[in-house]
């Protein structure tokens, strides 16, 4: 701690901040992954071509257990969100 | 008893001001999801003009804070707020001019400094308080953003890299927008803010509202709709910058800069530092570009940035120095127009020259080729 760098306050804003900057998103990856899963285990690649299944916008590939686990991820990392802004209203 | 119609002059060139923060940084929240296509030019603008006026209302607790810690309020008159307006709208005007995504607060701060050094010497600086909330953030603020933008980077593309192409750019953008409003919201919140302080602190050195008072609601208001409009009239040269020229950006990246960047401005504000939005975006952009294996980062438009950083406190400075001197000579409510019909004109020719190569929502996102400015052959129309 000196007077020039609040040495506390910067190693806070690092440790939260990836947490919540790079950890958050991370979560939300996880969640898109989950939610993206097929409805039969793993995806079997295509060895030529251009892959329809890839190439489509359809983002659930049909499996319950990843469509709760997403649903969990994207829960959390709203809550949050929410949470963050909620810290932020009250400190006026 | 004060001066209300220099008084009226100050208000005005501080929701100019506002105005030009708006613009200047709307990139700092819209450009990735832009360059990636998550949302519209158009779309995107009009959204973060709308959350940064509800970010100006969300929280109201830095009142009158930009100047008090970092210059001594009782040499602060009248004609040093407005001179160190002058100074900060100049360097925005310019920079943007170049696409340069410089600090909007670094130009109000630096400005406000010069014309209180011109009115009182160096002994009506705070600079400790310059150094210690300011000048030292700024340097580090843009590596943590960076830093926290390169490994969110790294595990977005880790976790996802069984997702199907497709739906993978579908995910991130949707995230995107959620991570990118985020930093419109706490933009609005943070940048709104150092106008009402001005303001408010003009007010103050007016004697039209007590030393201790709060911003008026009309002040809140006012601010709240300049910088908004100012976000949605788009500054489409710097969003350029930020999407096309520093990386070529894909959604996974863009939504790990948001995030980072959103992140890093809410917890610094929590701790009482007015950072830079700009110095915080660009780091996350470039740690983004550093995050992804193969990515190009150009290190020479990198570069032209950083140097401009360097050089906003003292520019800015210089030009709210020079601006106190000569309405200082002047003397009086003659000074400050004198002041502000070349303020106007500066803008003006800015403004014209800008028009000459000029970059809207229809051309933002070409093919970048060196310079802030399309080639004319390149410039495609992008769906809005």
């Amino acid at each position: 701690m000196n007077s020039w760098i609040n040495l506390t306050a910067l190693w806070q804003i690092v440790v939260v901040g990836l947490l919540a900057g790079a950890g958050l998103p991370a979560l939300f990856a996880v969640g898109l992954r989950a939610l993206n899963t097929p409805a039969h285990g793993v995806r079997t690649v295509t060895a030529t071509g251009p892959d329809a299944a890839a190439e489509s916008d359809h983002v659930y590939g049909g499996n319950p257990a990843g469509l709760a686990i997403a649903a969990l991820c994207f829960a959390i990392v709203l809550a949050a969100i929410g949470w963050g802004i909620y810290l932020i209203v009250s400190s006026t | 008893m004060g001066n209300t119609a220099v008084l009226v002059l100050v208000v005005i060139t501080a929701l100019g001001f506002d105005f030009t923060n708006g613009f200047h940084d709307t990139g700092n929240a819209m450009a990735t999801s832009i360059a990636t296509g998550a949302l519209g030019p158009r779309v995107a603008v009009a959204l973060s003009g709308v959350l940064n006026l509800v970010g100006a209302f969300l929280s109201l607790s830095v009142a009158a804070t930009i100047a008090s810690g970092l210059v001594d309020t009782h040499v602060v008159t009248l004609t040093v707020v407005f001179a160190g307006l002058a100074g900060g709208i100049t360097w925005n005007l310019l920079t943007w001019f170049f696409g340069i995504p410089s600090s909007s607060s670094h130009a109000l701060i630096g400005g406000v400094i010069g014309s209180t050094i011109a009115a009182a010497g160096g002994s009506g600086v705070l600079w400790h308080g310059l150094f210690s909330k300011v000048i030292i953030p700024a340097g580090l603020s843009p590596i943590i953003a960076g830093l926290i933008a390169t490994i969110g980077t790294y595990l977005l593309y880790r976790i996802s890299k069984n997702v199907t192409a497709g739906a993978r750019n579908h995910g991130f953008r949707i995230g995107q927008i959620g991570s990118a409003s985020l930093v419109s919201l706490a933009h609005g919140t943070n940048d709104a803010q150092k106008t009402m302080g001005i303001i408010t602190l003009a007010l103050i050195a007016n004697g039209t509202v007590g030393s201790t008072a709060n911003a008026p609601f009309w002040v809140i208001l006012s601010c709240a709709l300049a910088i908004s409009l100012g976000t949605y009239a788009g500054g489409w040269r710097v969003i350029r910058t930020l999407g096309k020229g520093l990386v070529e950006i894909e959604a996974p990246q863009g939504m790990a800069a948001e995030s980072s960047s959103a992140a890093v401005i809410l917890l610094s504000s929590h701790f009482g530092y007015s950072l830079s939005t700009t110095h915080v975006a660009t780091g996350s952009i470039l740690g983004t570009g550093l995050g992804k294996k193969g990515a190009t980062v150009r290190w020479n438009v990198a570069g032209r940035m950083a140097t401009a950083w360097v050089f906003t406190l003292p520019s800015a400075g210089l030009v709210g120095a020079g601006g106190y001197a000569l309405a200082h000579g002047i003397g009086g409510t003659a000074g400050v127009i004198v002041d502000l019909v070349i303020l106007i004109a500066i803008a003006g020719t800015i403004y014209l020259k800008s028009r000459k190569t000029a970059v809207s929502h229809n051309n933002v996102n070409s093919e970048w080729t060196g310079s802030v400015a399309p080639s004319e052959s390149e410039s495609e129309p992008v769906a809005a």
